[in-house]
């Protein structure tokens, strides 16, 4: 070979290798992960449930080619309840692993707690199990600084009002007009209060009186006899760092009166076990049920939950699976896993999930980016233990059993 | 018909403190371990029988029998492989032995819980009770489990002083609280009396937790409260003074019954709490205790 074509011939090479070398680094730039952070309570009920649902949303995304291409890299946190281990940790996913948008907190204190870390870092921060008013009216206070923080569930004022409509259709024809409000002591009660006191007189529902309970009590007998002595029909609840102990106890003193309301550790399939069977005829509101058919991808995503984790889902692992869908779907209408543009994508978030069509609310709505509640929105069911099985009794058209309350609950004879 | 509601479940409240502190108490005594991982014990034998009677499907009393082996195995592993070893360590000096096993104990405490976290998450459970059912008792609705559990614990209770008092074993119990050195003159081994004495307590511990947890409930985040409150009871009856703990653990429990049936149920731990500051200022030593 002469020199020049030696040149040549190097030079052709070099170019090869470049050629490749750059089509490479696109090809890995292209591929490289996205990554999604979430903090959860992993010890408890919904916090699990969060973890699991957002675990399964990306393993699909991730099988049906990512985001544009792009892998989801998921990281799990326990926050273990605790405020200063949730701040640190969103600190942590947010400055170190470089997470676009974080997700999940069940307990309203801690969503609380990391939502002015939201703005101030500007990671997108979807709250998907905590139900406290005063999420969404945080930002709605100051959106320019706020918009950041997204209530991808109810506020506690939507979920008191889907109780009042399924009381309304179930239980006031069964006569049962009267109420004594039970709830924890925590921050989302004070508005699921609230609204108790303001929807069920409208419902035809008389509220006798409103007893609020440390939740580290364990001995409701005092408080079962002073309901008894207000000769209500039901027992309004509003539970969901409590459960297993109240209801035990309703059902081995047999308290003659109808446990309804929200029992948020009720609506997993791991209740029956905690409860060794007691919460056999409690009522309690939810999002969404496993085996009803709420939307087309309600069945679909119980079923795979079911598989994947030999449990039905509780309510959070729906709103937590739907959130990571909006999330995906904004980055991918955006094409930018830069903050503003998540904002700009999730806002036009319209699509159908779990719990029923999505839509967060604009920053002029009392509930800046909380979930949109209503018909053609996400309503809510009502559904009650029998038999060892979660039945759904609310929406009527959607409902696949009556009420039947235990015999030794008078009240509703 | 309030006064008899009060009665009846100030009763049960109460005599289930006296059995979950008892051997809390016992412990101090004859071996002078202040042992901090008390409600993990009480916690891990209700776990047990819940996970044996529920998962497992199997009965009422087999599930019990199982919580309460795992109490004893649970409270053995606690003096072999927590206690015994700070105690018998050379590296630390022997005035700061038993800060060293309260901080162990402290320690192990917060380590069973992690582990319960761990494998049962911290949503607590009901273990199944013995008899279910209610009964009526002169006018007022009582679970059958209540009356059950009091009988028990008051059995377990007689038992214990029977032992105590009337049985050899007993006797080198009260000698070992009193003046161990004495003993190990005597030519009795200190080392055999202190694992009678932890087999006792984790028998008490073992049966404590399952009756506890089937009328209150258990789960990990059960553990500090449990031991908080066996605290309370047993500075309150007298550090070491197993009569004392019996009478504290019933001043507490009827205090915080009417507390709860009479101002409110979320204020029904603050008087009880008051009453042993007050004791504290006037009788640090408790109501009987010596030392």
């Amino acid at each position: 070979m002469s020199k020049p074509n030696i040149k040549r011939g190097a030079g052709i090479a070099l170019a090869a290798i470049l050629a490749a070398g750059v089509s490479t680094v696109a090809v890995q730039a292209a591929q490289k992960p996205i990554v999604i952070g979430v903090t959860a309570e992993m010890a408890t009920i919904p916090g699990k449930a969060i973890a699991n649902g957002a675990t399964l949303a990306v393993q699909q995304i991730n099988a049906a080619g990512g985001i544009n291409g792009r892998p989801i890299k998921l990281i799990i946190e326990d926050n273990h309840i605790s405020t200063t281990d949730a701040i640190r940790s969103f600190q942590r996913m947010t400055r170190q692993d470089h997470a676009v948008a974080i997700l999940g907190a069940f307990t309203s204190e801690v969503a609380l707690a990391v939502e002015p870390w939201s703005a101030r870092l500007h990671e997108p921060f979807l709250i998907t199990g905590a139900a406290s008013n005063k999420l969404a009216e945080y930002v709605h206070a100051d959106y320019a600084q706020r918009k950041y923080i997204f209530h991808a569930y109810l506020p506690a004022a939507y979920l008191a009002q889907a109780v009042c409509d399924s009381t309304k259709d179930l239980l006031v024809p069964m006569h049962m007009t009267t109420a004594v409000v039970l709830s924890e002591d925590a921050a989302w009660t004070k508005p699921l209060d609230a609204g108790y006191d303001n929807c069920l007189p409208k419902v035809g529902v008389k509220v006798l009186g409103n007893i609020r309970f440390d939740p580290n009590t364990t001995d409701f007998t005092p408080i079962y006899q002073k309901i008894e002595a207000m000769h209500p029909s039901m027992i309004m609840a509003g539970w969901a760092h409590v459960g297993v102990q109240p209801t035990v106890q309703w059902a081995e003193q047999k308290v003659p009166v109808a446990l309804v309301g929200i029992n948020a550790q009720a609506g997993s399939s791991l209740f029956w076990k905690a409860t060794n069977g007691a919460t056999e005829g409690v009522l309690t509101g939810n999002t969404s049920a496993p085996g009803v058919a709420i939307t087309p991808k309600t069945i679909p995503f119980t079923d795979a939950y079911n598989k994947a984790f030999g449990s039905d889902p509780a309510y959070s692992a729906y709103s937590t699976y739907d959130a990571m869908y909006a999330l995906a779907a904004a980055i991918k209408r955006e094409k930018s896993t830069k903050p503003n543009a998540i904002v700009a994508g999730l806002e036009k978030t319209d699509m159908v999930g779990t719990q029923g069509r999505l839509e967060f609310q604009g920053k002029s709505a009392k509930f800046t980016h909380a979930l949109r509640y209503g018909p053609g929105f996400i309503t809510g069911v009502a559904i009650q233990w029998q038999n060892g099985v979660q039945k759904c009794v609310w929406p009527l058209k959607l409902a696949n059993a009556k009420v039947v309350f235990p015999s030794f609950v008078t009240a509703s004879k | 018909m309030q006064a008899l509601q009060i009665l009846i479940d100030g009763f049960a409240i109460s005599t289930l403190y006296a059995l979950g502190a008892l051997g809390f108490t016992l412990i101090f005594g004859v071996s002078g371990v202040l042992n901090l991982a008390h409600g993990g014990l009480l916690v891990v034998s209700a776990m047990v029988a819940w996970y044996v009677g529920t998962a497992l499907g199997a009965d009422a009393w087999v599930s019990a029998a199982a919580g309460i082996a795992a109490g004893l195995a649970v409270t053995l592993v606690t003096y072999g492989a927590v206690v015994r070893p700070v105690q018998r360590s050379r590296a630390i000096p022997g005035a700061e032995r038993e800060l060293f096993v309260l901080t162990a104990t402290l320690l192990w405490g917060v380590m069973l819980q992690e582990l319960l976290d761990y494998w049962f998450s911290d949503t607590p459970v009901a273990v199944k009770p013995l008899l279910s059912g209610t009964v009526n008792f002169l006018g007022v609705r009582t679970p059958i489990n209540e009356f059950l559990t009091a009988a028990i614990a008051w059995a377990v209770m007689g038992l214990l002083w029977l032992l105590v008092n009337r049985t050899d074993i007993g006797k080198r119990l009260r000698a070992t609280a009193i003046n161990p050195r004495a003993l190990t003159l005597l030519g009795f081994d200190l080392e055999r009396i202190y694992l009678v004495a932890w087999l006792i307590y984790g028998l008490l511990a073992g049966i404590a937790g399952v009756l506890i947890g089937s009328f209150l409930g258990s789960g990990s985040s059960y553990i500090a409260g449990l031991t908080g409150s066996a605290f309370t009871i047993v500075v309150l009856g007298g550090l070491g003074s197993v009569s004392g703990t019996l009478i504290a653990a019933y001043i507490v429990g009827y205090i915080e019954t009417l507390t709860a049936y009479l101002v409110s149920p979320a204020l029904r731990e603050v008087p009880a709490l008051l009453l042993l500051i007050a004791v504290m200022y006037v009788r640090p030593q408790g109501l009987l205790g010596k030392r």
